[in-house]
């Protein structure tokens, strides 16, 4: 049987019913909250760049987004002559449905402390706030954000047009890149937690220095951050849409409500993103001790953990709509370089590093000799790349290159 | 349930396997080579190999699928070919001959296993504590394996990888002038 859920270990009729009702949850606070985000984001933007924002639509423009959206359902839905009509229908639900998707590993909430392992009674049975939590949930996001990579490829060569074409070449080979980065970064989180599914490692950060932006050394989460933020194609890595460039990028063929559904997917991939990146670093619904209180919002009982969760989400998400506001967009080769050259090496070294440490740990060695020789094969290995990045760089200067 | 799972993903990989055969279009076939992959996906999850499921989708459909794709795309080959011309003259003959083969190979398995006496089968470490819902027995197990009983294997593929990084290398790079290759 496929024991995705501890409930679905026997079926019956409530267990179905608690199933229901959690996926219907996380897909209604999926799509109110992306409609959220979007307002969120015009909204800090304009006060960063001294404008009002959307006011009209509802109190302080709330319902401005659920307005566009209702002017995109009526709009016509053009199909371009050239286009492959099947894979250019197939592709905005490509990029949709991993977005949402996402939601479904990563839990929302639930008593973790004191090495409880999160699960919470609903309808007289114990389960998991999160819909489902299969052993190997991290790289099912993995697998996840490999699989939206689809919906912007065959987005851009299905409008049957140059620059869709061009803006979705670049997207995926920009996501393609960054995938190994992120992969590396996230695989120093698993070597700390020592476990793959996203519970385990929720339930593995227990105090402030165990959350693993302390435990794995910053580095992996700033990379992790960097290499997200370029996954999702948004400033200062949205060279998909580089409007100067390529017109809309991969999806200016697309009109009404298929383009709603990138524009939602992008969104929601933002705000899941956080929520990866919360649960992976920051103790996903773990509090944080302030003073002597070990959890200040405990007297909202079991609610607690979604409250924690949703602040420190929303931590993000104005970082997210920070960098738009104040990072310009990078060059073609300047993304490239970065990637290949100086995130992947990093973070590898940093996963070999944590990896050197644990083993001198285990077998006992001495700690500075672990130190020592860490450091010793880490500079002939940076140095190396070095002269190799020299080498090239001298190469291509020969041949006349530009950049 | 695990037949109703089965016949659904059994029914996606042969959907699939078809039609990258019979689709005269690269994108199209490429395409339902995803659905095939995914179909061997859930196959794998219905037989607890969820470590290996995951990594089916990352590795054959995240980025080897997608390497064809951007090969498809890049090329400009995204065109409809007509599958009545036959480049080398050998090759359907060759094909059915294969095929055939193959198939009475499969059956012939079959009917041996089914004839043979099922012996008891004892489920392997593994396999056991998957049933108990320990998390990342696969993980561990199929570690445990490659690091241990098939070593040398791992290493060569390994070694295999590293010239054919280095081959491309050689083959993309350009000539200096007066520089033969």
């Amino acid at each position: 049987m496929l024991a995705l859920d501890v409930l679905l270990d026997d079926l019956s009729l409530r267990a179905i019913l608690i199933v229901i009702i959690k996926v219907v949850v996380i897909f209604l606070v999926g799509l109110i909250g992306t409609m959220l985000m979007v307002w969120f984001e015009r909204k800090v933007i304009a006060f960063m760049q001294n404008r009002v924002g959307p006011d009209k639509a509802g109190p302080k423009g709330l319902l401005q987004t659920l307005a566009d959206g209702i002017k995109l359902f009526f709009k016509e839905d053009l199909i371009p002559d050239k286009g492959d009509r099947f894979v250019f229908k197939l592709a905005p639900y490509l990029a949709f449905v991993p977005a949402f998707l996402v939601w479904s590993v990563i839990p929302l909430g639930g008593d973790f402390s004191n090495g409880k392992d999160g699960t919470v009674q609903i309808l007289g049975r114990a389960t998991k706030l999160q819909l489902a939590d299969p052993p190997v949930g991290v790289l099912l996001l993995l697998a996840l954000s490999s699989i939206a990579v689809y919906g912007i490829m065959l987005a851009g060569w299905s409008s049957g047009s140059k620059y869709p074409l061009l803006g979705s070449v670049r997207a995926s080979a920009q996501m393609v890149s960054y995938e190994a980065a992120l992969g590396l970064s996230l695989a120093s989180v698993v070597l700390i937690a020592g476990t793959l599914s996203t519970s385990g490692i929720v339930a593995s950060q227990t105090s402030f220095t165990r959350w693993h932006v302390v435990a794995t050394g910053v580095l992996p989460f700033i990379i992790f951050l960097v290499a997200a933020t370029a996954e999702l194609n948004r400033p200062p890595f949205d060279l998909v849409e580089a409007e100067q460039e390529l017109v809309g990028g991969f999806n200016t063929e697309y009109s009404s409500i298929r383009f709603a559904l990138f524009f939602l997917a992008e969104f929601m991939n933002t705000i899941t993103m956080s929520g990866v990146i919360v649960t992976l670093f920051f103790g996903g619904p773990q509090p944080l001790p302030i003073g002597d209180y070990d959890n200040v919002l405990s007297f909202l009982g079991p609610l607690s953990g979604t409250v924690w969760l949703l602040l420190k989400v929303l931590v993000f998400l104005y970082v997210y709509v920070w960098f738009r506001a104040t990072l310009p967009r990078l060059r073609y080769d300047q993304l490239m370089n970065l990637g290949w050259k100086l995130m992947i090496p990093l973070s590898f070294a940093w996963f070999m590093l944590l990896a050197a440490f644990r083993i001198g740990r285990d077998e006992g060695w001495d700690r500075w000799f672990v130190v020592a020789g860490s450091v010793g094969v880490l500079g002939i290995g940076s140095s190396l790349l070095q002269r190799a990045g020299k080498v090239s760089a001298r190469n291509r200067e020969r041949e006349g290159a530009m950049f | 349930m695990e037949l109703f799972v089965f016949v659904v993903a059994a029914a996606m990989v042969l959907v699939g396997a078809v039609g990258v055969i019979l689709r005269s279009h690269p994108v199209h076939a490429a395409l339902s080579l995803v659905l095939t992959l995914f179909g061997v996906a859930v196959l794998f999850v219905a037989q607890q190999a969820n470590f290996l499921a995951a990594v089916q989708v990352i590795v054959y459909a995240g980025a080897i699928v997608v390497l064809f794709l951007f090969v498809i795309m890049l090329l400009g080959v995204d065109k409809a070919d007509d599958l009545q011309i036959e480049p080398f003259k050998i090759q359907r003959p060759a094909a059915v001959a294969v095929g055939a083969g193959l198939l009475s190979m499969i059956a012939l398995a079959i009917m041996v296993s089914r004839d043979a006496r099922a012996p008891k089968v004892t489920p392997s470490e593994a396999v056991q504590a998957a049933l108990d819902g320990t998390h990342d027995s696969n993980v561990r197990a199929i570690a445990r394996d490659v690091f241990s009983d098939h070593v040398l294997a791992f290493e060569l593929t390994s070694v295999l990888l590293v010239i054919a990084v280095v081959a491309t290398v050689m083959l993309a790079r350009k000539p200096r002038k007066g520089e033969s290759t």
